[in-house]
């Protein structure tokens, strides 16, 4: 009965061996999502960077300033003189929380009934925003029930922290999960449509009387992703035009210049698959490896978990991927309203990935048969 | 006066362990018909792939067109015309799409282009079929479409690896018709086929066997080297041979 099991078993033992790629995907793949999520994915965000604004620089001040910092969630990276400084570090991403300490805290202090402390969060990012929150009013309770017990049964002012969460007061997800989904559906699918490009030529047999042609493998390559330039401004402009009246998400920048890194981001994202369709050798190939692709760039561009919670490496991973880059500019002028000037090192470094990633393409193809 | 066409000398080619084509000199002339013989394996394909730069020669040199592959690959591909063995041409798209996308490829400026499409697509004798999606013709159709392709830029040497494998015996008369008809026009054709009757149609042949050459001349100069009355004889003679 189970006779022939064993000839088949054996004929397929053979050839997934000879598939390295498939195997080496289903062994490679549980192994990075293991070390994903054990290690890079934390929901409560510690070491924010913050920034502080300290108007009264007294022992007051500084013991609330070490009181938010001993709870380990934020981690001050800057002193800044005034309130605008502290806007433009958030703005610009260097920092994604403020503390705010008045300078009549002392005296609100002394005279009760309570000294209040402002904490200013980055609202765009909800794990961090979330995480910061909670954390601030931990630190003005702990400080409080600290004060009373010194104060030994008189009545003893409260520290409060009035927290302002900005870009996102009302902290809606749709606010925050839109600008980054324009990134993360851009580079699916574009990765996935460029990836088989090449391959699928090669499949059906085209690949040989097109490379026995005079075009350059530049002409080739550029006129391959093209199209998809089209395609990928006509899905980002569905997904913001969805966002906003249906989402109701806002739309505070200059879309005009969204659009133009947007541009560099998709050049990019269609030069990394075809770059992925010189590797492989057939379609399901591609598919296999676009796939693989999309874990990193869910988990570690800071589309769904805040960067500053990973550890280093994973940072340096996420700062591989196009994406990484991209959410920030989609972030900054969306919710943000922020400009070229905060954003050039985003342009700058899409920009190297796109121009790098076309000449590797270009690079790896060869208009030869072996 | 003749030009030469073609010429090889010492080609080879090596694959791994495999030695595909071995130490080959060929001299082919302007607008013969020249076919290349042999079982499979016996390193026609590669042959052609070599003077088309489509692979790099391991050893030898290969002047196609007055211009050396191995030196210059991107030059000689305005110079030739190739059909591949296994169909490649878009089945997703129209005859005329297809006739306008390799058109485009080969350089032909747009009113250039229409002149040479109508003039290619009459001589092939496709105009009924100019709309049609590439997926629906016959065998016989896209062999024309795919001589087509190749012939839009008219090129002086014209590469055909087994270009009737698959199609009926009328269409296969007909294909062989307009390859006289292009060579009397002075085109070079290169053709490789393992049928007989095809083979006898060539001005001169070159015997291929295990990656060498192992007889040159006309159908029946050809038959006699090799030791058999008729180039079917010879052919079988050969097989014999490889077998043992």
């Amino acid at each position: 009965m189970i006779a022939r099991f064993w000839p088949m078993f054996r004929k397929e033992f053979i050839q997934m061996g000879r598939d390295r790629l498939t195997l080496g995907i289903m062994i490679g793949m549980p192994v990075a999502q293991l070390l994903l999520f054990g290690f890079a994915i934390q929901t409560e965000v510690r070491n924010l960077p913050t920034v502080v604004v300290d108007e009264s620089r007294t022992p007051e001040s500084r013991d609330l300033i070490a009181a938010f910092e001993n709870t380990g969630n934020f981690r001050i990276v800057a002193h800044v003189d005034d309130r605008p400084a502290l806007d433009r570090a958030i703005a610009r991403g260097d920092a994604q929380a403020g503390i705010i300490v008045p300078y009549d805290y002392p005296r609100a202090l002394a005279r009760g009934p309570s000294a209040t402390v402002q904490v200013i969060v980055d609202a765009a990012d909800p794990l961090s925003s979330q995480s910061a929150i909670a954390a601030a009013s931990g630190v003005a309770q702990a400080r409080t029930l600290a004060i009373a017990s010194r104060a030994a049964g008189a009545a003893a002012p409260r520290v409060e922290a009035r927290v302002r969460p900005r870009y996102n007061p009302g902290l809606r997800s749709p606010t925050y999960i839109v600008p980054g989904l324009v990134g993360v559906i851009l580079t699916l699918t574009l990765v996935l449509v460029t990836s088989m490009a090449i391959v699928r030529e090669r499949e059906r047999g085209t690949l040989e009387q097109l490379i026995v042609t005079p075009i350059t493998k530049t002409e080739l390559m550029l006129g391959k992703i093209a199209p998809y330039v089209g395609v990928g401004l006509i899905q980002m402009t569905a997904v913001l035009v969805l966002g906003r009246y249906v989402f109701d998400v806002p739309l505070t920048g200059n879309v005009l210049l969204l659009y133009a890194i947007a541009l560099i981001f998709v050049v990019a994202s269609l030069a990394l698959g075809l770059f992925i369709s010189t590797l492989v050798r057939t379609q399901q190939q591609a598919i296999q490896v676009s796939f693989f692709f999309v874990l990193p760039n869910i988990l570690l561009s800071g589309f769904m978990f805040p960067r500053q919670a990973m550890p280093v490496i994973f940072q340096w991973v996420g700062a591989l991927l196009p994406l990484t880059h991209f959410l920030k500019v989609l972030r900054g002028i969306l919710l943000k309203g922020v400009g070229f000037d905060e954003l050039w090192r985003e342009v700058a470094v899409l920009t190297a990935f796109s121009l790098g990633l076309v000449v590797l393409a270009v690079r790896r193809f060869h208009k030869t048969l072996d | 006066m003749t030009q030469t066409a073609v010429e090889t000398r010492n080609l080879t080619r090596r694959f791994a362990t495999l030695t595909a084509v071995a130490h080959l000199d060929l001299r082919i002339e302007q607008g013969e018909v020249f076919g290349l013989l042999g079982p499979n394996g016996s390193g026609k394909t590669t042959t052609i792939r070599m003077l088309c730069g489509l692979l790099e020669p391991s050893e030898g040199t290969a002047v196609v067109a007055g211009i050396d592959v191995r030196v210059a690959p991107e030059q000689v591909r305005q110079h030739i015309g190739y059909m591949s063995q296994k169909f490649g041409l878009y089945e997703d798209l129209t005859v005329a799409e297809n006739l306008a996308f390799y058109g485009g490829i080969y350089g032909l400026g747009n009113t250039a282009l229409a002149a040479r499409i109508s003039e290619v697509v009459a001589f092939l004798g496709l105009q009924r079929q100019v709309g049609q999606l590439v997926a629906q013709l016959s065998g016989g159709w896209k062999q024309r479409l795919a001589l087509g392709c190749a012939l839009l830029h008219t090129p002086p040497v014209l590469f055909l690896d087994e270009p009737t494998a698959g199609v009926d015996p009328a269409a296969r008369r007909d294909f062989w018709r307009m390859i006289h008809d292009l060579s009397r026009q002075g085109t070079t054709v290169i053709v490789t086929t393992h049928y007989m009757d095809e083979a006898e149609r060539c001005g001169r042949l070159a015997m291929m066997s295990g990656g060498h050459l192992i007889a040159l001349g006309t159908a029946a100069e050809v038959a006699a080297q090799v030791g058999g009355r008729t180039l079917e004889d010879a052919f079988i003679i050969l097989q014999e041979r490889a077998a043992s």
